[in-house]
């Protein structure tokens, strides 16, 4: 049977934690809860199950990417065709910025290593303009699509409301969505495929937009969730919760940030790109 | 009242076999979830703390046994997925001769039509002896056409074709089921198959009963359409071919903005972007209502989509045209 | 090991006041509190899924739509495959049993991550307040698949509302599932390798992968569902320009291996019984341990099955008709490993056993039906029809529910520090494995005859089936109520326990019952494997027993 004995170190599990043997007394250790034993199996615990949730998290875009392919392999004409209707250049720049803020955030693990957590702020600070930065962009873009269903060219000329004209295309899913009647461009020699005229036609097109929305959008509410995180771990810095110690948050936050960075990486080329 | 039922009629050619398969299937299942409880009930028994019997040397594990009960079953599982997946593969393959039939669903009821252009309510007559095919397609949602004597069912779904085919040995009725949950009347979404001898089958053709609409409905007044044993679904398709104007660019010859349609139908073609598919009903279908999904190679993409423009009743009898110009060019 | 007085444990109300006790328990991050939470919301839920089955049921005895017209009958039944699987079935054994059991077995204080715990049961317990409020506002006729086109443009029922329901459950079996991995991973008690511990265990684990994996699938695709209602932009409905067929794959990618998440639980469970009343070290430890992620493995690979006649090609039928074959063989490596367990044990029939024996043998027919629906060339004979019906709550009813009291029985003590009432437990037992394969059996017989499922009215031939599975699904119900009588009694006039009643190896044993609020006085410390009973063990029990023990 197995026994019970009282025991005072808890590093003796070492076939089962792999960390060597302090000797750890709990109310000395900053920031281990009640129920761990060791800040290594705290750390290791919240880092698991930080890896756990990305891979949830890539399991729910996942779904939206199996669509896609589906409806790629489906329609490869039209949604080569419906990609040049969106605007690369931005998405190249929030390409840039993400990865950027990317660099950012695993700077800033580094000094919450090192104990320097003043630096750790700063890092905070630039990866949280960083997020507002790419939320901007995208919502400029998303901007651009909602001008055209009104009639306008640019999100500036709708705010304003000069320029109104009518409507000639229209990439928001939806009763009112309208393919443009002839884009010109056509890709690999082959010929642009017709457009219906009616607005709101089920097409291919739609569908392309559809789960463009869709997965932009879903990656714009998990960057929300980001810079709403990346707040409340950078207040706690800033309350000196954190030390080269303990700075477990600043970790499983930093993965957080970089499975919004790496799902964008996948948006990209998938809808901007090919 | 047929009395306690146990087992349905068996009236396809599939019927046999499958039964057979079922048997072998329930006899193997005999020897596990017969034998094993018995096993158990021994076990308990003769092993309940209140026996003395001899308890030593417990073993808790044996490479051997776990091996054997693995294999075993491994083995008697393949085997019944080969017999399963041969029988299947016949299942899905129709002969080359087949009796036509279109099958419309919708909420909540079956609507056919044979190929001498008679239209049926929740009734399939069907000849016995002579392999049918049905090309299926729904008008709303997913249904599922099932005829339990027959062992064949196959779901029907909105915007493509599905087909089934089978072969009835006996003359009789037999229950025609929605078997995919479609709304609030599914469960009255059935009706009867009823099989007859060919020369029943082909006096049935040519009775007059009452007039049926495309949209299902019973008209009163004169028959719109001769009842023969041609094939005058093909012969309305024709006029359809005509009046959409799809004649002035699909020309027989060949020598129009489209390609030919002629010999068309179970042939291969090659599209714009290398790929190749077999134009089978549900490639036909695809052509008309959205033409720019493939491209005929050597052919300019300008035909419109008639998508929303014709019915599903329609349709039906613009792919029974094209599909008589492949019969008619000796194929 | 007799204990006079009842120690308080995880228990102990020492609030001082109502509302001070009402927030003991529902702002508790203990486990064994969360698990009681779940206890309580899991059986109301399944007390009304159980009551929409007894008004189908009790249509079902006529041919007729007499009772109710068909739209409430497909409100019905929706109701009840809604309820019991999204809020029965998936949490069940894992919510209940798991959340009060993975910490004790590894020797943990709690789980890795108490306020997500907490915040599961929340997340639960608003999705299940979404699908209530949808039944109360009319309710939902789409059947528990929600089928499309059907479910996101023909219907006029309150799908929204359903769906955020099991949207919103889903990511409580996310969070459970995470927190479990976790746990299992990082806070086993020293010297509690991998190939020491409980059978259990590895089946929670092998559960929570399918959780964390298969659920978020799930998701998405019902918020699809919900934006091609909402906007009626196309992505499954042909007529917008999507692909019905689209919705099943995303659907059955998640909803098969979710069959897994309900029956693995329960498969744990069963080790655990049959090995403790026969004494005996479950045979062949590390073969069930192995079935259990074979299981969960293969299971992401045949969702295809349940889509034979959905004009799949032939060649996907076969490949998923072939693996779907490959996933009963760790199956049956279970039931003969558990029937081998037996072999020279001490055997008792406690409450328990019954139902771990009842479970074999349901399970068994379950898992052979199985068979018969994965080769194809039967399967669209018997597909869409009460064969398939009979076939899974074969599997989910004579599985997973079996294995569900089987365990609240084995584990009562420990869970309230009483025992209750043997001779009624035995009875009911009885009766629930009576009626369950009265209801049920009669099923694969109308299945095979060809009566399609979810129908309202049917054929007068069937009656006499139907009328005999009405009867036997009475004598279900019957033996469902016993035990929640005589178990709420045992609260008050219950025998005290004492921390190890059955004798049972197993850390959760080693502790007082009720446990104390984190677990153990100390951390144990693991030196041996699973369930190890000393080898003379049966014998030295057989050699104990006179008449007048217990049998």
């Amino acid at each position: 049977m197995a026994t019970t004995t009282p025991t005072q170190a808890h590093g003796q599990g070492k076939d089962v934690h792999g960390h060597g043997g302090h000797d750890h007394d709990h109310a000395h250790v900053p920031g281990l809860q009640h129920h761990f034993n060791t800040p290594e199996q705290q750390k290791e615990a919240a880092t698991l199950g930080m890896w756990a949730f990305l891979i949830t998290e890539l399991m729910l875009f996942g779904g939206i990417f199996m669509a896609y392919i589906v409806y790629r392999w489906g329609f490869p004409v039209h949604f080569v065709d419906a990609a040049t209707h969106l605007n690369t250049p931005l998405a190249t720049l929030n390409t840039v910025v993400l990865l950027v803020s990317s660099l950012t955030v695993a700077l800033s693990v580094h000094a919450a290593e090192n104990g320097k957590m003043r630096r750790v702020l700063l890092l905070f600070g630039a990866t949280i303009m960083l997020g507002f930065g790419f939320l901007g962009i995208k919502g400029y873009e998303y901007a651009e699509k909602f001008a055209h269903c009104n009639g306008y060219s640019t999100p500036i000329a709708w705010a304003t409301g000069t320029g109104q004209h009518a409507v000639d295309e229209c990439l928001v899913p939806g009763r009112a969505f309208l393919y443009p009647e002839s884009h010109g461009a056509t890709h690999g020699g082959e010929p642009a495929p017709a457009a219906p005229t009616t607005a709101g036609a089920p097409t291919p097109y739609q569908l392309f937009f559809l789960l463009y929305f869709m997965a932009t959008g879903l990656h714009a509410i998990h960057m929300v969730i980001g810079i709403t995180v990346m707040s409340v771990i950078g207040w706690m810095t800033w309350r000196g919760k954190f030390s080269p110690a303990y700075f477990n948050p600043i970790e499983i936050g930093g993965l957080y940030w970089h499975l919004i960075d790496i799902v964008w990486v996948f948006l990209f080329p998938l809808f901007y790109l090919i | 009242m047929r009395g306690f039922p146990i087992f349905p009629e068996q009236a396809s050619t599939f019927a046999g076999p499958v039964d057979l398969l079922y048997f072998v299937l329930v006899g193997l299942s005999l020897l596990f979830a017969g034998v094993l409880p018995f096993v158990i009930l021994w076990l308990i028994v003769r092993y309940h703390r209140s026996q003395k019997v001899d308890r030593s040397n417990p073993i808790n594990s044996s490479l051997a046994l776990e091996l054997t009960w693995s294999i075993i079953p491994l083995i008697l599982a393949l085997g019944v997925f080969f017999w399963g997946a041969f029988l299947y593969i016949q299942m899905r393959t129709p002969p080359a001769q087949t009796l036509d039939i279109y099958v419309i669903g919708k909420q909540w009821m079956w609507h056919t039509q044979h190929p001498n252009g008679k239209r049926e309510n929740n009734e399939l007559h069907v000849p016995i002896g002579r392999p049918v095919r049905l090309i299926m397609t729904s008008q709303d949602v997913i249904h599922s056409f099932y005829v339990p004597e027959f062992r064949v069912k196959q779901d029907v779904l909105p915007g493509r074709y599905t087909t089934m085919w089978f072969e009835a040995t006996k003359a009789g009725e037999y229950y025609l089921f929605c078997a995919e949950y479609c709304g609030t009347e599914h469960s009255r979404m059935g009706g009867r198959v009823v099989a007859l001898s060919l020369a029943d089958y082909e006096a049935w053709l040519t009775t007059q009963g009452p007039i049926i609409l495309p949209d299902g409905s019973i008209d009163s007044g004169q028959p719109a359409i001769s009842v023969d044993l041609g094939d005058p679904m093909a012969a309305a398709g024709q006029q359809l071919f005509a009046s959409l104007g799809c004649a002035g660019c699909h020309r027989d010859d060949g020598g129009g903005v489209g390609p030919s349609l002629v010999g068309l139908f179970n042939s291969e073609g090659s599209f714009a972007d290398g790929t190749t598919a077999v134009a089978d009903e549900n490639y036909l279908r695809e052509s008309i209502l959205n033409p720019n999904a493939k491209i005929v190679a050597g052919y300019p993409a300008v035909m419109p989509p008639y998508a929303g423009q014709v019915s599903e009743d329609q349709l039906n009898q613009l792919i029974a045209y094209i599909k008589s110009l492949a019969e008619t060019d000796g194929n | 090991m007799a204990t006079t007085a009842l120690p308080q444990g995880y228990l102990r109300d020492d609030a001082p006041g109502a509302i001070a006790w009402l927030k003991s328990w529902l702002l508790t991050v203990d486990h064994k509190r969360i698990a009681i939470l779940y206890l309580l919301a899991i059986n109301f839920f399944f007390l009304l899924g159980g009551l929409a089955a007894t008004v189908i049921r009790i249509e079902l005895a006529t041919p007729q739509g007499d009772l109710m017209s068909s739209d409430i009958y497909n409100r019905a039944f929706t109701l009840h495959g809604i309820i019991m699987i999204f809020f029965f079935l998936i949490p069940s054994i894992p919510a209940v049993l798991g959340n009060f059991l993975v910490p004790l077995m590894i020797g943990a204080k709690d789980l890795a991550f108490p306020r997500l715990n907490l915040l599961s049961w929340y997340i639960y317990m608003i999705g299940g307040i979404f699908a209530l409020v949808a039944a109360v506002f009319g309710g939902v006729d789409t059947g528990w698949t929600f089928y499309t086109p059907f479910s996101s443009t023909y219907s006029n029922s309150n799908v929204i509302l359903t769906i955020a329901g099991a949207f919103v459950m889903g990511f409580s079996s996310i969070l459970t599932g995470i927190n479990f991995i976790v746990t299992i991973h990082t806070m086993r008690a020293p010297g509690l390798t991998w190939f020491r511990l409980p059978l259990f265990i590895w089946s929670n684990y092998a559960t929570s992968l399918i959780q964390v994996l298969a659920t978020p699938v799930l998701s998405i695709t019902l918020l699809l569902v919900a934006v091609e209602r909402i906007w009626g932009v196309g992505i499954f409905d042909p007529a917008l320009g999507g692909d019905p067929v689209l919705f099943q794959h995303l659907f059955w990618f998640y909803s098969h291996p979710a069959v897994y998440i309900m029956i693995l639980p329960g498969m744990g469970v069963i080790s655990e019984i049959i090995s403790t009343f026969s004494r005996k070290r479950v045979f062949g430890y590390e073969f069930i341990a192995f079935s259990s992620l074979a299981i969960a493995i293969l299971g992401f690979l045949v969702w295809g099955h349940h889509m034979f006649v959905s004009s799949q090609s032939v060649y996907s039928g076969l490949v998923f008709s072939f693996i779907s074959m490959l996933v009963a063989i760790p199956s049956a490596i279970k039931v003969f490993n558990w029937t081998a367990t037996l072999y020279k044990g001490s055997i008792s029939y406690r409450t328990p056993m019954l139902y771990a024996l009842g479970f074999i043998g349901l399970f068994v027919i379950g898992g052979l039906t199985g068979i018969f629906l994965g080769i194809v060339a039967v399967n669209i004979h018997v597909t869409d029809t009460y064969f398939v019906v009979a076939h899974f709550h074969y599997v989910m009813v004579g599985g997973a529910i079996m294995a569900y009291l089987g365990g609240i029985h084995f584990w009562w003590p420990k869970m309230t520090g009483r025992m209750y009432n043997e001779v009624w437990g035995g009875i009911s037992a009885l009766i629930i494995f009576v009626g369950f394969n009265m209801t049920f059996f009669p099923q694969f017989v109308l299945g095979y005859m060809g009566m399609p499922r979810r129908y309202h009215v049917y054929p007068e031939e069937f009656q006499i089936l139907h009328v005999l599975s009405t009867a036997g699904a009475s004598i279900l119900a019957i033996g469902f109520i016993i035990p929640i009588i005589y178990l709420m009694l045992s609260l008050r006039t219950g025998k005290i326990a004492g921390d190890n009643p059955w004798e049972a190896t197993g850390l959760e044993w080693k502790t007082t019952s009720p446990p104390p609020t984190f677990n153990f006085d100390t951390t144990p410390i693991v030196n041996e494997e699973a369930y190890a009973y000393p080898p003379d063990a049966p014998e030295r029990d057989a050699a104990a027993w006179k008449p007048g023990s217990p049998l």
